[in-house]
């Protein structure tokens, strides 16, 4: 159904396409279908609601009325108004104070534990910071082990003094952060309801003892038009200084990004993109505004293509891809470039329009994948280096080796070939798309 | 006569709970919904003399806010409207019974649904239970392991969640707490192996019930969702027919993407149930009824609090009792 997103506004786009014009008749239906495609996306209703009334506020606007593509006018109006909401520019995370005092709050289940492992491995990486991770969640079982197994694998220490009064842990962790030279110290506090009254006061005694400099609302980039509850509830208890959304790796939407800005006026930090404990990014308003409206992440996409490619190595195989020698030796080694990049499907969606050419359903068998790749690596050095020496006595070696076959093996160096050919044009300049 | 008399015909004579504190449990675990739902369509009656165009209107955007998702709703208001002028309904308070009448259809849609776990006929019930991270896979594991052993049952942990950090530790603390055997194997081990020395002690040692964690994945991640596929074959070629229930567990504060996960579940695996879990933290318990329109699973547990007992055998009636107590 995310995938039926996109299409609502293609629909309402057509729609002015057809009109040619807008007019207050034809408006309602273009507007309603902008309304439905945001709430699918689970952005609050009452949000929707303000927001699609300003939109055609503005779409009736003169601007609209003069131009001849009125339906490109529109879909800039939306993005705008969007972007507005999300705000466009950057707020950074605190970093002046010494030591810096941090906390993240949130519901059961909304990553808080995974995410601060990551945040203290940015703050190390990217400010230069030595952080201390303080556990404080006291009540869910394997709690602290979970951090401190987070806090080993990543050479972070882990604060922690058992089932205590959380506010005497983090007094005692400041005490310890001064003498040993932490400059940063994460809180990790147990899941709760906005509701629970004791809980909440426990978050409001811990800040009103130590005093934080950054408390960050962790919120599961999922959660439904409940969000408007929960926002709120942790925003009038706390002074919150910023939002981040996790498991935006997943297919969600991600609407709750513009209640969250809009209930809270406190800017969204930071996204969780992967289980691993680097998968933490900046938040980007135009990027969020795009994937929303279901219209690809193009900037995404790039940003993480850079993330794991070699930049020499990328050009010595162009080089050699020019000169003609490309062998499957580089075939392997762009091959587990790719891999690197994570699932195929997850790229194809980040790729704009790539609803309208239907690559968004292309399913990639990663069992195909990894036979491709068992075939490679059962050639000797040799035969990758010159694939046209491989015969049929080596061709059966292979395929024994990959546990594969000999039809498979051939039909491998069949596609290489063929990329090989298709490379050698593109590098010549005189490379035309198939029509 | 439609769903709701019949409702209140059976309310009145003490056909549809056990006793007062399951009554009282369905209550107050759906309070919040009831409150956010029940009120607001009674204000709304209050401010509509006669059913029009803009009631309408406010009543899409309430169903809608309570998360029932989208393309229900709109289906939803298509046949109440349809219905509504038929039966040349103009008193909102005629409407209200209509209204939950077809909330009740979305969900029984001249169905005959099974809420009862299945059970081995003999040797060990080995249930799986999948989702999402940080739907409460493991809390309810907890719970339901700890229902199973109050009924006098030997039950069986297996921590087949050998990848997020602290998981396993998580679970082997629960069956401290509870006094239940748990299987664990090494972090970060291939999960299949766990499951088949947890399937294998089960059926060696007469457990009666095996209940399996596994680690949250994202359901568009594709050889997460594979591995998912490689344990359901290690426990079959074990125990046949096993796993006898493939659960999966949704949050109940998830919005329409809780439709995608147990779509893309569904796809990948046979479910056969759904728990639903934190419905009491949430106001927007209308989730059920997405699912049930749009997936076509049935519900077959829903949490409604924190204590292990809050763990409840889900039932329409109870529910809709539960959303609707003040009109009935």
């Amino acid at each position: 159904m995310f995938e039926e997103l996109g299409d609502r506004l293609d629909k309402a786009m057509s729609k002015i396409k057809g009109y040619g014009s807008i007019t207050e008749d034809n408006i309602s239906d273009v507007v309603r279908e902008v309304r439905l495609a945001l709430l699918e996306a689970d952005v609050n209703y009452s949000v929707v609601k303000e927001f699609t009334n300003k939109v055609k506020e503005k779409a009736l606007g003169e601007e609209v009325k003069k131009s001849l593509k009125p339906d490109e006018v529109f879909l800039k109006i939306l993005k705008d108004e969007l972007l507005e909401l999300l705000g466009t520019e950057k707020v950074e995370i605190e970093t002046k104070h010494n030591p810096n005092l941090l906390m993240l709050v949130g519901l059961q289940g909304s990553g808080k534990t995974t995410t601060i492992g990551k945040l203290a491995n940015l703050l190390r990486k990217k400010y230069g910071k030595k952080p201390l991770i303080v556990a404080c969640d006291i009540y869910r079982p394997a709690a602290i082990e979970q951090l401190k197994t987070i806090g080993k694998s990543l050479g972070i220490e882990v604060f922690e003094e058992g089932k205590k009064n959380p506010v005497e842990i983090v007094n005692d962790a400041v005490k310890y952060a001064k003498e040993n030279d932490y400059n940063y110290i994460l809180v990790d506090t147990a899941g709760r309801l906005q509701i629970d009254e004791d809980l909440m006061q426990e978050l409001i005694n811990i800040n009103e003892s130590v005093k934080m400099h950054e408390i960050l609302l962790v919120l599961d980039s999922m959660i439904g038009q409940d969000a408007i509850n929960v926002i709120t509830g942790f925003n009038d208890k706390l002074p919150l200084t910023g939002v981040i959304l996790t498991k935006m790796d997943g297919d969600t939407r991600g609407g709750v990004a513009i209640s969250a800005r809009y209930l809270t006026n406190v800017p969204i930090k930071f996204v969780g993109t992967s289980e691993k404990l680097d998968g933490l990014e900046e938040f980007d308003s135009e990027r969020m505004v795009g994937r929303i409206l279901g219209m690809g992440d193009m900037m995404g996409l790039i940003e993480k293509a850079e993330s794991v490619m070699n930049e020499e190595e990328a050009e010595e195989s162009i080089k050699k891809m020019k000169k003609g020698k490309y062998d499957l030796e580089d075939f392997l080694k762009q091959f587990k470039t790719i891999k690197k990049l994570g699932s195929l499907e997850g790229l194809l969606k980040m790729i704009p329009g790539a609803k309208k050419m239907g690559l968004t359903n292309v399913q990639i068998d990663p069992k195909q994948v990894a036979r491709i790749e068992a075939i490679v690596l059962s050639m000797t050095p040799y035969e990758r280096k010159n694939p046209d020496e491989i015969k049929a006595s080596r061709k059966e070696r292979i395929a024994k080796g990959s546990g594969t076959s000999v039809q498979e093996v051939n039909k491998l160096l069949k596609q290489f070939e063929e990329s090989k050919k298709m490379m050698k044009m593109m590098s010549n300049g005189n490379f035309k798309m198939p029509m | 006569m439609g769903f709701f008399s019949k409702l209140k015909e059976k309310i009145a004579s003490k056909k549809v709970f056990n006793d007062k504190k399951e009554e009282e449990k369905y209550s107050k675990g759906l309070e919040k919904t009831r409150k956010e739902f029940s009120d607001k369509l009674n204000s709304l009656n209050k401010k509509y003399k006669k059913v029009n165009q803009e009631y309408f209107e406010d009543l899409e955007e309430m169903l809608i806010m309570a998360d029932i998702g989208v393309q229900t709703v709109v289906k939803f208001m298509e046949k109440l409207i349809d219905r509504a002028r038929k039966e040349k309904i103009e008193d909102p308070e005629e409407l209200k019974e209509l209204i939950v009448d077809e909330l009740f259809i979305i969900y029984v849609n001249d169905e005959i649904l099974v809420n009862k776990i299945n059970y081995a006929e003999s040797g060990p019930t080995v249930i799986l239970f999948v989702g999402v991270n940080g739907v409460g896979k493991t809390t309810t594991i907890a719970k339901m392991a700890k229902k199973e052993k109050d009924l006098g049952k030997k039950v069986l942990l297996v921590a087949g969640d050998t990848f997020r950090a602290g998981a396993i530790e998580q679970l082997g603390e629960w069956g401290d707490r509870l006094g239940i055997d748990v299987v664990t194997g090494e972090e970060n081990s291939d999960p299949s192996s766990v499951v088949y020395k947890g399937v294998e002690k089960g059926k060696n040692e007469n457990y009666d019930i095996v209940l399996i964690d596994t680690a949250g994945r994202l359901q568009n991640k594709v050889n997460l969702m594979n591995e998912l596929e490689k344990m359901n074959r290690v426990i079959g070629n074990f125990i046949p027919n096993a796993p006898h229930e493939t659960l999966l567990v949704l949050d109940a504060s998830t919005g329409q993407n809780g439709i995608s996960q147990a779509k893309s579940f569904k796809e990948i695996t046979n479910i056969t149930g759904i728990v639903l879990t934190k419905l009491d933290g949430t106001a927007k318990g209308g989730i059920v009824l997405a699912i049930k329109e749009e997936v076509n699973l049935p519900v077959k547990y829903i949490g409604l609090g924190e204590k292990p007992e809050d763990l409840e055998v889900f039932d329409i009636e109870k529910y809709i009792y539960g959303l609707f107590k003040e009109m009935i």
